[in-house]
């Protein structure tokens, strides 16, 4: 039934309007950054690497499709997030807006499996909203600006890969932004098992994106003890996977936090929807 | 009656909503083949009672058993047998009306084939619209639309909540129909909430009447309409002369009004053909003879004393 479920929820996902605004947000801004960089791009990179020159020797293509889509992969943080939540906090609240909830419960089927399948089908589009991005910013980069070195600069070091070893630290990093984008879509829907209209959530979810990174950023001993609580100080760990050696201990870390928070989210979802009563 | 033949029983059925009592102890029985009448003003907890028969709402306390199975217990095993209209008929807008019934088919526990789909969009009247987005829709056609996915998986027990709001005069009737179609020749158990009285005086066999929650009457409504003693409304072209010999019959009870060319006298039920015998044999021609004592009369003097 969750497998039908979930279908189910797909089909109501992608025959929305709204499903689609944050493929088409991405559709035409990542565009418009390769557009931006073709013009603008090789003065950025001469300005971020303006002190290496001074000692090294910069050779080969660094304007390409990798550095590109490192450089668009930093927008995690708030932008995807506002499109994930424009669609995750209408799965719940949604139904109760459209008086929908009735059409479901008076069926065969249990409260859970349609949290649980609300779940899987939020997940699957943020995992694909994540996949069109990449296919945007990586493979387009690619076919626009072409293969080389890539050079990252991280606190502690100044990393080049070889072309040959970047592939797959794209595929894991992305992979790594789904489950960190999955937690956001948790949370989108948590606030909207509370809750009658989607634009409570969407507001809320980003509120609290907008102060977890606030206290992320503040420097202050009080602040400091909370930071490893929060999620957000996590969704830029893609990072992690361009360092080298890899830290395998702050990855598995990372992963452990967003996997403990969309649990969390979830049972507090499935606790809060078995209790509701459906006045809509 | 065997409790087998128990459909419904509804046991001190409680709802408290903070600091309302939306339903107060509530017994009720709906057995077997019957189309049973739920009544009471707005605010009564009708619709808060729908809600907790279909698992939307927890009840506080009480117990509901359909089936003769424990709601709480066997919930899904009972929903497969149930369909149901609840208040407005909300459906997914942005997809077809055939999408809809494709989504809620898969999902109400028995097989639903396509076939089934193509003749309930015949039923009410919708083949020729199956294809648009319910957001097209007016009011009555998704009302329809309501009955035919209360129908979709063919349900012993269907609950119909004000179905014929909205519906033109014509689709009243084709409702009404239909509602007595699937008691009489499918012997499906109906349980029917509405404010057009009439309706349930027409259509339903046994009936209760709920105010602030608690049950006021229940039973069979012609018993509980008593139809032995009627008000009777008779349209003759000369009532100062029907007046005087209605006076001095012994079958009118009491002359009420005198309106134009009607009189509203109360007398037994037996006795008006008795009545307009006698009025034309006297010479008057008697254009009408309308019973007016009707549920709508019960119904507002048993509220109007609980309120």
């Amino acid at each position: 039934m969750i497998f039908t479920l979930t279908k189910i929820e797909l089909l109501k996902i992608f025959r929305k309007w709204r499903t689609y605004i944050g493929f088409i947000a991405i559709g035409l801004l990542v565009p418009l950054l390769h557009l931006a960089m073709y013009l603008e791009g090789q003065r950025s990179l001469e300005l971020v690497t303006r002190g290496l020159r001074d000692s090294f020797i910069l050779v080969g293509n660094l304007l390409n499709g990798y550095w590109i889509s490192y450089i668009i992969l930093n927008a995690l943080t708030i932008h995807i997030p506002f499109l994930i939540a424009l669609v995750a906090a209408d799965l719940l609240a949604g139904e109760a807006t459209a008086g929908t909830y009735r059409l479901l419960i008076t069926r065969t089927v249990s409260r859970m499996q349609i949290v649980t399948s609300k779940f899987i089908a939020g997940i699957i589009y943020t995992i694909s909203l994540v996949l069109f991005l990449a296919i945007m910013s990586l493979l387009v980069g690619l076919l626009i600006f072409g293969t080389g070195e890539l050079i990252v600069m991280r606190p502690d070091a100044i990393i080049v890969f070889e072309k040959t070893d970047i592939i797959w630290r794209f595929i894991l990093a992305y992979s790594f932004a789904s489950l960190s984008m999955s937690v956001v879509c948790s949370l989108a829907i948590l606030f909207s098992s509370l809750v009658e209209n989607a634009i409570g959530p969407i507001v809320s979810t980003m509120a609290v994106i907008i102060i977890f990174v606030i206290i992320s950023a503040f420097d202050v001993e009080i602040l400091k003890a909370i930071r490893p609580y929060l999620f957000t100080n996590y969704i830029l760990n893609w990072r992690e996977f361009f360092g080298n050696p890899l830290d395998t201990g702050e990855i598995i870390k990372a992963v452990t936090v967003l996997c403990a928070h969309i649990l969390v989210f979830f049972t507090a979802t499935l606790w809060i929807f078995q209790k509701k009563d459906i006045l809509s | 009656m065997l409790s087998t033949d128990i459909v419904i029983e509804i046991s001190r059925l409680t709802k408290q909503f903070k600091d309302v009592l939306a339903v107060d102890k509530l017994d009720l029985n709906v057995f077997k083949g019957d189309v049973f009448g739920f009544l009471g003003p707005n605010g009564a907890g009708k619709s808060t009672t729908i809600r907790m028969i279909l698992s939307l709402i927890s009840p506080s306390s009480g117990s509901i058993k359909i089936f003769d199975k424990d709601l709480l217990t066997s919930r899904r095993e009972i929903l497969k047998n149930v369909g149901a209209i609840v208040e407005k008929p909300d459906f997914y807008n942005y997809i077809s009306a055939q999408k809809n019934l494709e989504i809620l088919a898969k999902i109400s526990g028995k097989e639903v084939t396509g076939k089934r789909i193509t003749e309930l969009l015949e039923l009410v009247g919708l083949q020729n619209r199956a294809g648009s987005k319910v957001k097209t829709y007016s009011h009555g056609m998704k009302q329809r639309l309501g009955i035919a996915q209360a129908l979709l998986h063919n349900p012993e027990l269907i609950i119909l909540d004000e179905p014929t709001t909205g519906l033109d005069p014509q689709g009243v009737k084709e409702i009404r129909d239909l509602i007595i179609r699937l008691s009489k020749e499918e012997n499906k158990t109906i349980f029917l909430s509405s404010h057009i009285l009439s309706e349930i005086e027409i259509i339903a066999n046994r009936m209760i009447i709920i105010n602030k929650g608690t049950k006021i009457v229940e039973g069979e409504v012609g018993k509980l309409l008593n139809p032995n003693v009627l008000k009777v409304s008779i349209e003759v072209d000369n009532t100062e002369t029907a007046v005087n010999l209605l006076q001095t019959t012994v079958w009118v009870k009491n002359i009420e009004s005198v309106s134009g060319k009607n009189i509203n006298i109360t007398l037994e039920q037996n006795d008006i053909p008795s009545v307009n015998k006698y009025l034309v044999e006297n010479g008057l021609n008697v254009s009408a003879l309308v019973p007016v004592r009707s549920l709508e009369d019960y119904f507002l003097s048993i509220t109007s004393n609980t309120r």
